[in-house]
């Protein structure tokens, strides 16, 4: 999907680098990165390592990282939302990437280049639930590679249970379980129940020209 | 001797690493040499106590020795620190875990964490490859 994106502007120093956070492996992801035919990087995260790195949730989610390995705009939605109203969907999108495309041409003269204080700002927080959550995770990865799938699955409920927030914790625990899990009935209710206690699915990124109607 | 039957040795898994150690005559305790728990934690022992970058912590006191004839107690050592461990004792599985403070203050630095990860060819590309360039570092997943 950032394919038409790249070939736009990948001679103004701009790379794109996805990653996929797939505990299944190479073997999940082959056939789309292959019938998208991308010509950036893309990459394969079994154990949602970047995940951790970057304090993510869910998928799609997305960093701006400029020449120098700064971040200037942390984790958050790329772009994407959940609605009924299919135009306001794709101006979202297409405002996302406009934004992309001002932060490439203008660097940190854009608008949506956030100040260190401000980026700060936009960090949400690392907590040590947060912390043991990735562990139980990438050790439950781990024992479900082994075969050892009941034991596997003890540690990735433990991850669920301690980071809550977490779809993509979630959502791969239910895909390890069943291949076609992660948006199934229980997925569903549990999109539900926290939207109920209003916690978006998800949250737009704070930028203005996306607030404008 | 040590020989490298499974029933020898025990996994240690960390985000970074995955190694394989000779079992310890005590198997609710994870020894490994200073070297390794460098690759696994990106944590090194020096003389005023952990170190990584130019951060370090002083290594905590207890009854039981964290070092003995240039070893460490791995897990004795997680343990005090209170970082995330965990130890699967019955599939002789340890996982060391890096510290939540130090995942927020690398956050708060807004240098972005580097990472090494395989393309779909198993190639490997790391996030400091593409210094220079600006980067869109974008998730998904097939589920």
């Amino acid at each position: 999907m950032w394919q038409a994106l790249f070939e736009e502007l990948q001679d103004q120093g701009f790379m794109v680098v996805t990653v996929a956070m797939d505990s299944r492996g190479v073997d999940a992801v082959r056939g789309p990165i292959q019938r998208a035919k991308t010509t950036y990087t893309s990459l394969v995260d079994r154990d949602h390592v970047v995940a951790e790195l970057y304090n993510m949730v869910n998928v799609p989610q997305a960093v701006w990282i400029d020449e120098s390995g700064k971040i200037v705009r942390p984790t958050e939605v790329s772009g994407f939302q959940v609605s009924f109203n299919l135009r306001k969907v794709q101006r979202t999108r297409r405002r996302y990437l406009d934004a992309i495309r001002d932060w490439v041409e203008k660097g940190h003269e854009s608008e949506h280049v956030f100040s260190e204080a401000e980026a700060r700002d936009h960090l949400s927080p690392f907590t040590a639930e947060i912390a043991l959550a990735h562990a139980n995770f990438h050790l439950g990865r781990y024992l479900w590679e082994r075969g050892d799938r009941s034991e596997a699955a003890r540690f990735l409920c433990n991850a669920v249970e301690l980071h809550p927030d977490s779809w993509n914790f979630f959502r791969q625990m239910k895909n390890l379980e069943h291949i076609l899990g992660s948006g199934g009935p229980a997925f569903l209710l549990r999109a539900r129940r926290r939207s109920k206690q209003g916690q978006a699915y998800y949250e737009l990124p704070d930028m203005a020209m996306l607030r404008e109607s | 001797m040590e020989s490298n039957t499974p029933e020898s040795t025990v996994q240690v898994l960390s985000t970074a690493a995955q190694l394989v150690v000779p079992r310890h005559a005590d198997a609710g305790a994870l020894w490994l040499s200073a070297a390794k728990l460098h690759e696994l934690t990106g944590w090194q022992l020096k003389p005023e106590g952990l170190c990584k970058d130019d951060a370090c912590v002083p290594l905590p006191k207890g009854e039981e020795p964290i070092i003995e004839a240039g070893r460490v107690c791995a897990s004795r050592l997680w343990e005090r620190l209170e970082r995330p461990m965990l130890h699967d004792a019955a599939r002789s599985v340890w996982f060391l875990g890096e510290d939540a403070k130090e995942r927020a203050r690398q956050l708060a630095s807004l240098e972005a964490p580097d990472f090494t990860l395989p393309d779909i060819e198993g190639k490997l590309h790391s996030l400091s490859d593409f210094r220079g360039q600006k980067v869109l570092l974008a998730t998904w997943a097939s589920w």
